[in-house]
């Protein structure tokens, strides 16, 4: 279960107003490779997991990806502040504003709101550990597009911050993957589905 | 250990923020290395660390957590009332500035 703690994972404090970088940074919300996306598909993975380092890491990584989507809807939230109808209009941001006003609503930068589609729990460890791979590198990705198209220190501060992360989440993951991929017996060549076809016997609680 | 009790608000979370996250950064690295001591050293201090700088905090200015939200000498539930984590830049609690129920 989790308690909620009353502060970023890191700050954000933006001065001036942008619609146009709010709705590129709102990809990182809703978007295909944003931070509910990686949120859910680690919760969700972490339940067909055979190991238990591959059940915290999953736990604990999406735990943190939570944090990360409240950095990000707070970006968008201070870029929106007092924001005029001209420069709403201006760069297309009353598109959102009709059906939002300045409210935060999980889509991508595009239009396209949040969805499952976008990510899978395949239920079988290694798949799901090679996925998660992919995942934190189309989130650095993201963050690489943003820091292109951010002029905006106050902006490009906590996104390098959020960036630097998915780089270690990768780094975790290929960790995990071998953990995960030691437990397979010699004969598991082909490293077929640990969780199903071959049920592996879970260690005792106090190891 | 320094003295948080000369710290200001804002130094005290910045402080809160740092050490909170060597732990969280830790944490990840002994979920696949659960047997580091180095690691395991190294959690154990900075998670202390962040315990008495939370417990400091929720004394000075209001809970953090709901874990340090037992300040039994207050008559009112404080959680609600210190700044949210967006309340930041720009932003000073909503657009309703002449009515904000701050308190």
């Amino acid at each position: 279960m989790w308690n909620y703690e009353k502060r970023l994972q890191y700050p954000v404090n933006i001065t001036r107003p942008n619609a146009q970088i709010a709705q590129i940074i709102l990809s990182q919300y809703g978007g295909p490779d944003g931070e509910i996306n990686a949120a859910l598909r680690y919760l969700s993975q972490r339940f067909a997991m055979t190991n238990r380092k591959a059940m915290g890491m999953l736990t604990d990584i999406g735990t943190e990806e939570l944090a990360h989507m409240e950095i990000v809807a707070t970006i968008v939230t201070q870029l929106t502040k007092d924001l005029s109808m001209e420069e709403l209009q201006k760069y297309g941001f009353d598109k959102y504003y009709v059906d939002h006003t300045l409210g935060i609503w999980p889509q991508a930068a595009g239009g396209i709101p949040v969805n499952a589609c976008e990510f899978q729990s395949k239920g079988d460890p290694i798949t799901d550990l090679f996925e998660d791979l992919a995942a934190e590198q189309k989130a650095r990705v993201t963050y690489d597009n943003i820091l292109r198209l951010v002029k905006d220190p106050e902006v490009a501060d906590p996104i390098r911050f959020l960036r630097a992360r998915e780089v270690v989440h990768f780094q975790r993951f290929g960790e995990t993957l071998r953990a995960v991929q030691e437990d397979l017996n010699s004969k598991n060549f082909y490293a077929f589905n640990p969780a199903f076809d071959a049920p592996v016997p879970c260690p005792p609680c106090t190891k | 250990m320094m003295n948080l009790c000369n710290l200001s608000q804002y130094q005290l979370l910045d402080y809160i923020n740092k050490v909170s996250f060597a732990v969280d950064d830790i944490l990840l690295f002994l979920d696949s290395h659960p047997d580091c001591p180095e690691a395991l050293a190294y959690f154990h201090e900075h998670s202390k660390l962040r315990k008495a700088a939370l417990k400091e905090y929720a004394r000075r200015f209001g809970p953090l957590t709901i874990d340090t939200a037992n300040d039994t000498s207050s008559s009112s539930w404080e959680w609600i009332y210190q700044k949210w984590p967006w309340e930041g830049g720009g932003c000073s609690c909503g657009t309703m500035k002449n009515d904000c129920s701050i308190r």
